[in-house]
């Protein structure tokens, strides 16, 4: 059996344990929320790295170049990035599932040799890890943007209010 | 060099990754930028009398407490105790079921457990329990007690800027406990030292000289609305003229001042002065009456009351007969629960009838103040408004339930009833997101600044949760609500979340819709965009 055949019939089983290892950089009371409540709306970060992990995984198995990878990474990452955690905790994420993995199928991956194929999924990981530190810092620049732009706004309504602004008009 | 361990990939990536694994009572606050407001200034406390008028900032070492200040928050903790039944009754029933828990916006956006309403009100109650209980003086710790420090002190201000006083999570509790009121006193005892946010005390008082938030003088209120005036003008080609601080008109108008000045209130205001003007309503502006809104509310129950008071007073100078509301949800929360205890009775005004379908709205009869959704709705249900819903076939909408008019005073069928007659496209959001469910815009009770953005994004994050999924599955691209700070705070957590989604109120869509006697054919909507099939002719 090669990896991406093995990856996908333990699929659940290493979702859990990435699951597991994600929530686990929350407090434990809040943890323990995550992982129960199954309401996309009445836990929107649990359900949404839920959803976020299980695309991921499956992108990552594909022998294409995603197209989805990023959108998916966004989702968690939009989220991590305005909970407190540094850059590296916001996406560590991606890095944790060669762990699980490599633990998950440690005797498989031993029995038949497939150090090659471990090799090149984590690869992809490692590319994976870079992207999701490019939509990090997209996301912290977005939020400095609306920062600025309520400012902006702000400024431009009182100057307009104050009769200060003379804009060229259209011949 | 060779005797230097590296670490391995995953140890690397896991460190400070867990949280401590102390109690909570041993966790001090850790301050965050992103997640607090600026101290208030000096000379916006001195302005009104508040305590211990200095300028400071939560970021330094020092807050310049008076001597005393633990006394004080004692003293004005049992002094509160006495004077509300149901703080005292807060303090001791919790029975920490949890079913509050998992309810706050802020929790569920941000993870942090001192966000739980068990929690947050805990953090008071282990005070209470020290000082006040007879198990809490013996026990201490082991009753869930604990000595009030400095660091215990600063806890309290930072979660307690971190709750919007939505009110959620009491409607979860199977006692009751309203949380929002625990914040209230909480932040009132806070106030006793002069703790509190630029962004508060800044509006506190502005309102308290100059009548609104902003600080808006009359002629610059006459001003901003003159503004709209033309923009009216120059889409429907009708020239509409307000009147202002109008003796013996029949009706005073009261709108919070956000739209006056801010962008996507001011489309609101355009709602109201033409929708108005079709009716022909004997109405007047006031510029001394000239905020619905009151910050007063997130500093003390006194300071509120002396804001409040300003709309009776003009009311009564003016000699109007009864007072119509706009937009607004803190503010319907003081006039619907407040009002009339504070500053009442109005027995100089009249029981609210509406002069155009003779409706006598029984539900104003204390307060003398009807919403301007309610007024409005009756309208429509006797058929004295014409609309032409195509005019805003560009926006597929959904309404986002304001907390303070759902859960303050079951305002949930009006503004959908308008907006359905208004607009072709609507779609609610999932059901435990709305009505009396509804998840707060993250910005209320005074926290809609901008050095707070981070917090302001976790608390909003279940709102636009629900917002993504109906602009995913329909194609929603238009968020309407019936409160300024929503207005305000909104669009940029749609910048955040949902990108391509704008935010409107319900008399903004009124507005674009409404048939007006004598109007030109219009080609824009009231934000100069042009109308579906008239792209090219906005200059027409």
């Amino acid at each position: 059996m090669n990896l991406i055949n093995l990856l996908s019939s333990k699929k659940s089983a290493i979702l859990k344990r990435w699951f597991d290892e994600i929530v686990s950089t929350y407090p434990d009371a809040t943890s323990s929320f995550l992982k129960t409540q199954d309401d996309p709306f009445a836990n929107p970060v649990g359900q949404t790295i839920l959803h976020g992990i299980d695309g991921l995984f499956d992108e990552l198995l594909k022998d294409t170049d995603s197209n989805e990878m990023p959108s998916f990474l966004d989702n968690i990452i939009r989220i991590r990035a305005v909970q407190g955690f540094t850059p590296s905790q916001s996406t560590a994420f991606t890095i944790f599932l060669k762990k699980v993995i490599r633990e998950e199928l440690k005797d498989e991956i031993k029995e038949d040799q497939l150090y090659n194929d471990l090799a090149a999924l984590e690869a992809r990981i490692d590319k994976m890890a870079l992207l999701s530190f490019d939509i990090y810092m997209k996301c912290r620049e977005t939020l400095y943007e609306i920062k600025a732009n309520e400012v902006k706004n702000m400024t431009f309504n009182l100057l307009r209010r104050a009769n200060m602004l003379s804009e060229v008009q259209e011949e | 060099m060779a005797n230097i361990k590296l670490p391995k990939p995953e140890e690397l990536s896991k460190i400070d990754h867990k949280p401590p694994q102390k109690r909570w009572m041993d966790t001090p606050a850790e301050f965050k930028q992103g997640m607090y407001c600026y101290g208030a200034k000096g000379k916006n406390l001195s302005a009104v009398d508040f305590p211990n008028a200095r300028d400071w900032s939560p970021d330094d070492k020092d807050w310049k407490l008076p001597e005393n200040w633990k006394e004080i928050v004692l003293e004005g903790m049992k002094e509160r105790l006495g004077k509300y039944r149901s703080f005292h009754i807060f303090m001791d029933i919790c029975v920490r079921c949890g079913a509050c828990a998992d309810k706050c916006h802020f929790f569920l956006g941000g993870g942090d457990p001192k966000n739980m309403p068990v929690l947050r009100a805990e953090l008071l109650r282990s005070i209470y329990r020290k000082y006040f209980t007879a198990s809490g003086k013996m026990l201490g710790k082991v009753a869930g007690a604990r000595e009030l420090t400095e660091d215990v002190l600063k806890e309290l201000w930072y979660y307690y800027y971190q709750c919007t006083e939505c009110r959620r999570c009491s409607l979860f509790c199977p006692y009751g406990i309203d949380q929002a009121e625990i914040t209230m006193i909480g932040r009132e005892l806070l106030n006793l030292l002069g703790l509190n946010t630029d962004w508060i005390s800044g509006p506190v008082a502005n309102c308290y000289m100059k009548g609104n938030h902003l600080g808006l003088e009359p002629h610059a209120i006459k001003n901003n609305i003159d503004f709209m005036v033309d923009d009216i003008e120059t889409i429907t080609g009708i020239k509409i003229e307000p009147s202002f601080n109008r003796k013996g008109a029949e009706i005073l108008f009261v709108t919070p001042s956000g739209d006056l000045f801010g962008d996507p209130g001011i489309y609101t205001c355009m709602g109201y002065l033409m929708l108005f003007h079709e009716l022909g309503l004997d109405y007047t502006w006031s510029t001394y009456a000239s905020e619905g809104g009151n910050f007063g509310f997130f500093t003390s129950m006194e300071m509120a009351k002396r804001l409040n008071s300003k709309i009776y007073a003009e009311a009564k100078r003016l000699g109007v007969k009864w007072i119509l509301g706009g937009e607004c949800g803190h503010m319907w929360r003081i006039i619907n629960q407040y009002m009339d205890t504070w500053n009442g009775p109005a027995d100089f005004l009249e029981e609210p009838v509406s002069p155009i379908t003779g409706t006598r709205f029984e539900n104003a009869k204390a307060t003398k103040m009807v919403h301007i959704i309610e007024f409005v709705a009756d309208l429509i249900k006797h058929g004295k408004l014409k609309f032409d819903p195509g005019r805003n076939d560009q926006f597929k909408v959904t309404f986002h339930d304001s907390c303070n008019t759902a859960r303050g005073m079951g305002i949930f069928e009006e503004p959908r009833y308008i907006i359905k007659n208004v607009c072709n496209n609507f779609y609610e959001m999932p059901e435990n997101t709305i009505r009396e469910r509804t998840f707060c815009c993250g910005s209320g009770s005074g926290l809609n600044a901008g050095e707070n953005m981070e917090l302001r994004m976790r608390g909003g994050l279940p709102r636009a949760n629900a917002v993504r999924y109906v602009h995913e599955r329909h194609g929603v691209n238009l968020l309407a609500n019936v409160c300024a700070i929503d207005r305000a705070a909104l669009p940029a957590l749609m910048d955040y979340w949902v990108p391509g989604v704008k935010v409107a109120g319900v008399h903004e869509l009124l507005g674009n819709a409404l048939i007006m006697k004598g109007e030109k054919e219009r080609t824009t909507d009231l934000r100069g965009d042009a109308l579906p099939g008239k792209e090219g002719n906005e200059d027409a």
